[in-house]
This record gives structure tokens, C-alpha cells and sequence, in this order.
């Protein structure tokens, strides 16, 4: 590939479940396609729970062993040098309000909740796979997934349609 | 400011190749503006996205998200990629004579 040639596909896994994990691939798939680029997002391990029907609408932010959770200070109108204690990460009802929070400011932003952004970046042409082998592991059928889940794929055939594309791990 | 010549007038573009001045746009850059961009005629479809990008951009100094176009243009997501291929948003905002869209959704 020469230096400057523009990509042209990409392809992301995304394995992690949390809210704040799930939006960095659909925001890159969907302003991959907005740019002409095409994209596939591979959903593996706890990744499912974003395109798991029972599951997706309830994706949270992790509030107990979150060192990062600083960052969100500023939206309780705190400094953003501020720790989170876990332990107070640990009491109920503050990992929802911790999700809450992210969703308010995430439709401030007109970024969309997952299950409407879900259809938003197959109607853009993104195509959507979960991971045969967690499947599996999870006891998982295509009938528990949301309709727009294209396929079940094993590390094989991910590779396989990956085939010219810049691959992008979160 | 970096000016070009399209549909037999001068007008004033950015550095991405946008218009600058929104008012300078009439539909004869627009679809000249759509040929360059592999789009050969502007049917009334495209234009609704058109119409309501120019009137976004117009209330609110941007163009509008792909969100918005799909739940208030009337014109649905799956349709806008297939009027403006290979980035919707982008180009819309090409020929509607208004700048780059600035949001990531």
C-alpha cells in the first residue's frame, strides 16, 4: 500500500461490552461509511451484549475498577484531575446513573442509543457479524441477535472477508 | 480566498473545496458540482436532501448529522447513500453550496 493511498475498508472488532466500549465502533463504522469507506464491525466475547436483543438497550458504563472515570468529572460540574473511589463505583444504582450520563451527553452530541445505531449503520451499508466461537461459548443462536446481524463468522471467514482491510482491535 | 470557476461563474471556495458564501449557489453549480462528483442528474429526491441541508445550515451554521437527515428530511438513510454515493453527507454538503458537515455521526 502506498503512503498516501486513501483506505478504502475497514473492518473492527469490537470485544468489549460496556457502553463506553461499544460506541468507538459504531461511531468508526458509521464515519467510515460516510466517507465512502466500507466497513464490518466483528462482535466477539463480551462484545455480543451490544447486538444480543435481550441486551442491547442495556449496555452500562463500569463504575468499579474504572481508574479512567476522572475523565467524566467535568460533567458533575468537578474537576477532571478527580478520582472516582471504586468503592463508591460499587454502591447501587450508580453504574446506571454513570450509563445515564453518558446517553444524556451522547444525545446532546445527536449520537444516537446502540439499538438505533445499530439500524443506523446497516442502513449505511455496515456490515454487522458476531464471532461463531463465543456464540457458542455464550450459547448463543442467530434468533437471540438483532435482525441486523448479517451472519455468525469464525476467525477463518472474518479474515477471510477482511481481505484488503485495515483490521481495528477494541 | 481561493475562488473557481463552475456553471459559467466565479465563486469563492475553501480549502476542501466547499463554497464559502451559501447565497453565491444556484442549481446550475449544483449540478455541475453533482457531475464532478459522478452524480449525472439531480432528481427530486436528491433535492429534498438539498433543500433541507441549505435550510440546516441556514438556522444553525452546519449542516445537519446523517441522523437528522433521516428523521426529519424525509429522505431515509439507505436512500441517501444510494442518491450520493460513497459519503453522503460530504457530498450532499458539496453541492448544496454549504461547508463540510463538521460532526463525527
Amino acid at each position: 500500500m502506498s503512503e498516501n493511498e486513501p483506505i478504502k475498508r475497514v473492518s473492527l472488532v469490537c470485544s468489549k461490552g460496556g457502553l463506553d466500549e461499544v460506541y468507538p465502533s459504531l461511531i468508526m463504522a458509521n464515519g467510515a461509511r460516510m466517507e465512502g469507506i466500507e466497513a464490518s464491525i466483528f462482535f466477539t466475547f463480551f462484545g455480543l451484549n451490544a447486538i444480543v436483543k435481550k441486551t442491547h438497550k442495556n449496555l452500562k458504563v463500569a463504575t468499579v475498577g474504572n481508574a479512567a472515570l476522572n475523565l467524566a468529572m467535568p460533567m458533575l460540574k468537578m474537576p477532571i484531575t478527580m478520582p472516582f473511589p471504586t468503592l463508591i463505583g460499587a454502591i447501587p444504582g450508580v453504574s446506571n446513573f454513570a450509563t445515564w450520563l453518558m446517553k444524556n451527553e451522547m444525545e446532546k452530541l445527536d449520537v444516537p442509543p446502540v439499538d438505533e445505531f445499530l439500524e443506523m449503520c446497516d442502513d449505511a451499508g455496515v456490515e454487522i457479524y458476531a464471532c461463531k466461537m463465543t456464540v457458542d461459548m455464550f450459547k448463543l443462536t442467530i434468533d437471540d441477535f438483532v435482525p441486523q446481524v448479517k451472519g455468525i463468522m469464525t476467525v477463518g471467514e472474518f479474515y477471510e472477508k477482511s481481505a484488503g482491510a485495515q483490521i481495528i482491535f477494541t | 480566498m481561493a475562488t473557481r470557476e463552475i456553471a459559467g461563474v466565479t465563486v469563492e471556495i475553501d480549502e476542501n473545496g466547499y463554497m464559502t458564501d451559501h447565497t453565491a449557489w444556484t442549481k446550475a453549480i449544483a449540478e455541475a458540482f453533482a457531475k464532478e462528483e459522478g452524480i449525472d442528474e439531480l432528481t427530486d429526491r436528491h433535492y429534498i436532501v438539498i433543500d433541507f441541508m441549505r435550510k440546516e445550515y441556514e438556522e444553525n451554521g452546519t449542516g445537519p448529522s446523517i441522523r437528522k437527515l433521516n428523521k426529519q428530511s424525509g429522505v431515509n438513510t439507505k436512500e441517501l447513500y444510494q442518491l450520493f454515493p460513497g459519503g453522503p453527507a460530504k457530498k450532499a454538503a458539496l453541492i448544496a453550496g454549504i461547508p463540510k458537515p463538521q460532526g463525527c455521526v
